[in-house]
């Protein structure tokens, strides 16, 4: 969802967001397990420290453009993962935290489910807003031609970096609720090709709009879930998938849906006025 | 109100433009014209930012601007369309033009006010002066040619500008949608006092509309002058219409 925002809208490669849903799974971990604050606060850091690291980041990524944005971004993130798999007294290593502690409130089911379920609306909601938003609308302007938005007063780069922190803080929302959810991280959640799966899925539901990472990331949990069942090569299944989708539906399946939907609308209107 | 003086760019061993000099006055329509290959293009993006200068002086009210990035030049007051149709293919027209508002209005780094809401009086005031309002919720990538040098121009006026820069305005449009162009031009000049400054290879548009004409020849300068002044000068009979 949040990488959409830069993807989609902002046109960047961003191809390592995995890394700060793992920094913000990892500093709400660490907080909780190795400092006696109070726990919310570990929970407040993850955002903010993901986002943090994304502006660290961000700041040599905007600098390049297109592919080289991503190669660097690669690179930097994967530091991040080397930082995570090594560091044996402080991140645990390839071991990762485990049992980590919760408050009572949201260590069941029922509540990690129902912490989950407010956050995500939270913050569905917010990016909702900044989608529809000026802000977003320059982001998706910036997208289309970024060398116009130069040339109408528009500071390209820092809009790029802002889109970045935000994109990131959210990032580190989710690693949040990982921790949530699973009571332990490991240094997988920082793995690049983590990142390439977030990648598919928005491109699966369609970059360019709202709704299609949610759409995109449902395709693809269902097909590990369901396929996976069968034959533990489901990734064959969307490797084909993806391949049919770049031919036949370059705009994602959410794109698709609103083309086809807009469009039977407007023929209706036209019929209607005839 | 600008003033290029000796200004200069290579690319590799190619001097696109070298010593090159412009003067436009408030409230001109100034042209530059040249055969192609002349510099125009180049030179209106070292005015503008795209690209930075070898060599030279470019003032803008008093103020040096050849050292900025694009989108500061364009906060001081120069906005610009391109030759090649340069907008936002994907949003609507009306968003085209929103944005360049909103630029303008320094409202872009607002989060959560719909943008639906903001700078609308003003983005529909320079559709309906550019004849786009009707088409203002079509995707801008899906307009006629024509139309969308129209909306590059509606793109630039959304920045208030107090120069206008239009990097041939009519290039690639027939003969009816270049007079239309032109009618546009100096309507905008006489209604909202706009000085503009433009290129053409086509020197008989230019004729009709520019109070002044400067004229390239292979990067360098020959002349800046009034229309007559530049129809009866030999040196530019000599490199530019004995050569065409």
């Amino acid at each position: 969802m949040s990488l959409n925002m830069v993807v989609g809208h902002g046109g960047l490669f961003q191809f390592h967001h995995g890394a700060f849903y793992g920094v913000g799974a990892y500093t709400a971990a660490l907080m909780l397990t190795k400092t006696s604050l109070p726990m919310w606060l570990g929970f407040v850091a993850g955002p903010f420290m993901a986002a943090f690291v994304g502006l660290l980041i961000g700041m040599f990524c905007v600098r390049l453009t297109k592919l080289y944005f991503g190669m660097l971004q690669i690179s930097l993130g994967s530091l991040v993962w080397a930082i995570a798999f090594r560091w044996y007294s402080f991140t645990g290593g390839d071991d990762g935290i485990h049992g980590i502690p919760l408050p009572s409130l949201i260590s069941s089911t029922k509540g990690a489910y129902y912490f989950g379920l407010i956050l995500l609306i939270l913050c569905v909601t917010v990016i909702y807003l900044i989608f529809k938003s000026p802000f977003g609308a320059t982001l998706q302007a910036i997208r289309d031609n970024p060398e116009r938005c130069e040339a109408i007063g528009i500071n390209v780069r820092l809009h790029q970096l802002i889109a970045i922190v935000i994109a990131t803080f959210f990032a580190g929302v989710a690693g949040v609720l990982f921790v949530v959810v699973e009571g332990s991280v490991f240094p997988d959640l920082l793995f690049w090709v983590f990142s390439l799966e977030l990648f598919i899925m928005c491109l699966l539901g369609g970059w360019f709009t709202f709704a299609g990472p949610i759409l995109g990331a449902a395709i693809m949990i269902s097909l590990r879930t369901f396929v996976g069942i069968y034959t533990e090569y489901w990734t064959l299944i969307l490797g084909i998938i993806l391949i049919l989708l770049i031919f036949f539906l370059p705009e994602g399946v959410w794109g698709y849906l609103l083309e086809k939907f807009g469009f039977q609308r407007k023929k209706l209107l036209e019929k209607e006025g005839q | 109100m600008l003033r290029v003086e000796g200004i200069h760019k290579s690319f590799e061993d190619f001097k696109a433009v070298s010593g090159s000099d412009l003067t436009v006055e408030v409230g001109q329509i100034v042209a530059v014209i040249g055969p192609n290959g002349a510099g125009k293009t180049t030179l209106f993006n070292l005015i503008t930012g795209q690209l930075k200068a070898d060599r030279g002086e470019i003032i803008f009210n008093d103020e040096d601007i050849s050292k900025l990035p694009p989108y500061e030049i364009c906060r001081k007051g120069i906005a610009r369309s391109f030759q090649i149709a340069n907008i936002f293919p994907r949003l609507t027209v009306f968003r085209n033009v929103q944005v360049s508002v909103l630029s303008q209005q320094r409202k872009s780094v607002k989060f959560f006010r719909p943008a639906r809401m903001l700078a609308v009086k003003e983005t529909r005031e320079i559709l309906e002066n550019v004849g786009l309002a009707e088409k203002a919720d079509a995707i801008a990538g899906s307009l006629a040619h024509g139309d969308q040098r129209t909306l590059e121009i509606a793109i630039a006026l959304g920045n208030k500008p107090e120069l206008l820069v239009l990097d041939e305005p009519t290039a690639g449009m027939s003969a009816e949608e270049t007079g239309a162009t032109m009618e546009l031009i100096r309507r905008l000049a006489d209604s909202q006092g706009l000085t503009i400054l433009f290129c053409e290879h086509d020197m008989e548009v230019v004729f009709n509309v520019a109070q002044s004409i400067m004229v390239m020849h292979q990067g360098i300068s020959i002349i800046q002058g009034g229309p007559d002044e530049v129809r009866n000068s030999n040196r530019v009979r000599e490199c530019y219409l004995g050569g065409a």
